[in-house]
């Protein structure tokens, strides 16, 4: 499903990815774990198309075709979704109405008719109730006034609405206490199939519990360091990032 | 001193004796001396500090008629798009300045909503009450527009009473006089907890270009409340420098909202007096604006008791070369302890050759306030554009939904509903968008 060959990517002169090399095929769960600064969120943005990152060498294929020419909305029209670490608060814009947008987009690019307001309604309450989230936070303003789990569970909402096939969760774990946790993973594994894949960008192994990786990998100074299975992240968890930066000093 | 203001003196004379009111003694004594100091002063220039980032002299510059007649040919088909038709108002239309009353709907009944020349005759009382008394003397368009002024809206509401649905007032300019000087004024007097609705609108519907000298003074008593909303999108050959005054009691509530997406150049002087203790003074706006247009807002909020609110939030979109100006100043008097005010102007530039003047002023003197004031000049946040199109909505669909709900922002405080969606579609219209997608 996805390829990423070589890459390296830079923001104002500043290296950041130094060669990165990763594979994920459909029905995977992949964790991306490694220390502060090691470019994990960079990866994420690189892939999902942000423009402050400059690809400087290598290449992103996305079901055979080269995602770097494609902007930001042309990828999520071909199923890439990005769960921010930070979702933006844009006041005035309500989240049905948002997601409304996201989706006709989405379907107008295929050539197909907007979604019918009968079903998109009956989604998005079947959605939500999925993330036990109050119908009335869809009347309300994008983010605005969300606390740190609204937010994140507002994130899962979307990507549980969008339906992608690549779904990249950056940092979804900081800010949730315990139950929120088990909510949004519990999400995120009923959106699970083997059509699609996810991508868990994590500090810590507790998210990983709940959804459970096929490999785990380490990214330390812009490269992918040691990968394995879900026994590395236990192994990170015991015994930290210090023997990662040892290693690869 | 400029031909304009030339032709005004002369025009003075002529016309002095034929103004409406010219029995009321006060009247008259009030406009001489309202002239002699306009003919002291004459108009401002950009050296003045009032005027430093808008200059007046392309419109002071061409011929206008001064002493205007009416046009009869205007029918209400001509007139219908600028009202709320969707709902029941009372109505007061002006055209060239006279008050057609073919067209509008007055009442004597429970309150007052009737002409300013119908008051100077009717209540000689009222009018040596409130007359000049909110808009300052001594200011160059005030001084002009007592002088000539002698018609307008006239509201008086009386204690305790509510108006039942909302006041529209529209002025008219046609092509019947050529390029035409208009100057009318609104006298608003609310007494004791009573309640109004009001919803302006200055429109050329000619060809030829205008110039509007608009007075609004507004009264409101202990504890009375007023909604007033101005709709200023009127063509290219308009101009308008609208002065509106407000002098509030104790305990009550006035909300200004001004809504400004057109004309040539549009000058809003708002003033409010915090004249007791515990008023509310809301003064907002949306200003969307494209190639060869000025808006420029100047507020002033004068806090003269103590344990007063005022809240202050226009936002501005610059499109093309256009030029926004925002000058907000907060007096806080001595005796204005617990003073809340607040102060926001949040300006987006779309376009690298518009331009935007605000300037923020505080004037406190009382110790235990709390002042909050803040501007911003800005591109669209790109964080929260990527945001947006990494959900798959494209980059100008994106602009447009985050420019909108940057402006409808301002409209929290409308509270008429059709006045609010008919904002909101002119909103989305001037930012070329789908309202459906934005809604």
């Amino acid at each position: 499903m996805l390829k990423i060959k070589d890459l390296k990517a830079q923001v104002e002169d500043n290296q950041i990815l130094k060669g990165i090399n990763l594979e994920i095929n459909a029905g995977e769960v992949h964790a991306i774990m490694g220390p502060n600064g090691s470019g994990k969120s960079t990866l994420s943005s690189v892939i999902a198309g942000r423009e402050d990152y400059e690809v400087t060498d290598g290449a992103i294929d996305f079901e055979g075709e080269d995602l770097l020419d494609l902007d930001p909305e042309e990828r999520a029209h071909k199923g890439i979704f990005l769960s921010f670490q930070y979702p933006v608060e844009i006041p005035g814009v309500s989240v049905s109405n948002f997601i409304k947008t996201a989706i006709n987009e989405s379907r107008k690019s295929r050539d197909e008719e907007p979604m019918e307001a009968r079903e998109m309604l009956a989604k998005m309450r079947e959605k939500s109730a999925l993330l036990e989230m109050d119908k009335s936070y869809l009347s309300r303003s994008l983010n605005e006034g969300f606390s740190g789990g609204e937010k994140k569970r507002n994130e899962i909402f979307q990507m549980a609405m969008l339906e992608p096939k690549l779904a990249i969760l950056d940092e979804t774990d900081s800010g949730l206490d315990i139950d929120a946790l088990r909510i949004v993973a519990n999400g995120v594994n009923k959106l699970r199939s083997k059509d699609n894949a996810v991508v868990v960008i994590t500090h810590y192994q507790r998210l990983l519990d709940y959804i459970k990786p096929d490999f785990v990998h380490v990214l330390y100074t812009g490269k992918i360091v040691k990968s394995g299975g879900p026994e590395l992240a236990h192994e990170l968890e015991e015994r930290g990032y210090d023997w990662i930066k040892a290693e690869n000093a | 001193m400029t031909d304009l203001a030339q032709d005004l003196l002369s025009s003075f004379l002529v016309a002095e004796s034929q103004l409406n009111g010219s029995r009321n003694l006060g009247v008259v004594s009030l406009r001489k001396k309202a002239m002699d100091r306009f003919e002291k002063q004459g108009f401002p220039t950009t050296k003045n500090e009032e005027w430093k980032y808008t200059n007046l002299k392309p419109i002071l510059k061409r011929d206008y008629r001064i002493l205007l007649k009416g046009d009869d040919a205007v029918s209400f088909a001509d007139i219908k798009k600028y009202l709320l038709s969707d709902l029941d108002t009372y109505k007061l239309v002006f055209i060239n300045g006279k008050y057609s009353s073919w067209l509008s709907e007055s009442t004597h009944q429970s309150f007052d909503i009737c002409t300013f020349a119908a008051a100077l005759n009717k209540y000689p009382d009222v009018i040596g009450d409130y007359l000049g008394k909110a808009a300052p003397e001594g200011t160059t368009f005030v001084d002009l527009n007592t002088a000539f002024a002698d018609d307008g809206a006239f509201v008086r509401i009386k204690r305790d009473q509510t108006v039942d649905k909302p006041i529209e007032i529209l002025y008219l300019t046609t092509d019947e006089n050529g390029p035409a000087f208009a100057q009318n004024r609104n006298l608003i007097v609310m007494e004791q907890n009573a309640e109004v609705q009001i919803v302006e609108r200055h429109q050329n519907i000619g060809t030829k270009p205008n110039f509007t000298n608009f007075v609004s003074e507004v009264f409101a008593a202990v504890d009375a409340r007023m909604s007033y909303y101005k709709v200023q999108n009127d063509t290219l050959h308009a101009s308008l420098v609208d002065n509106t005054h407000v002098v509030q009691e104790r305990g009550s509530n006035v909300h200004v909202g001004t809504y400004s997406f057109g004309g040539k150049l549009v000058r809003n002087n708002l003033h409010f007096y915090a004249d007791g203790e515990n008023t509310e003074s809301h003064m907002d706006g949306v200003t969307i604006i494209n190639d060869g247009q000025t808006v420029d807002h100047h507020t002033l909020v004068d806090h003269r008791e103590p344990n007063c609110y005022s809240r202050e939030l226009y936002k501005g979109i610059y499109l093309g070369n256009s030029h926004g100006v925002f000058n907000g100043k907060v007096m806080v008097r001595q005796k204005a302890q617990k003073t809340n005010a607040f102060q926001q102007n949040d300006n987006i530039l779309l376009s690298e050759r518009a331009k935007v003047d605000t300037k923020p002023q505080l004037e406190i003197f009382a110790d235990d306030v709390k002042c909050s004031h803040g501007c911003t000049i800005g591109q669209l946040d790109k964080n929260a554009l990527f945001y947006l199109r990494s959900r798959g909505i494209p980059k100008k669909e994106a602009e447009g939904l985050m420019t909108y709900a940057f402006a409808s922002d301002a409209l929290e405080y409308v509270k008429i509903p059709q006045l609010e969606k008919r904002l909101n579609r002119v909103i989305a219209d001037k930012l070329g968008i789908n309202l459906e997608f934005a809604l």
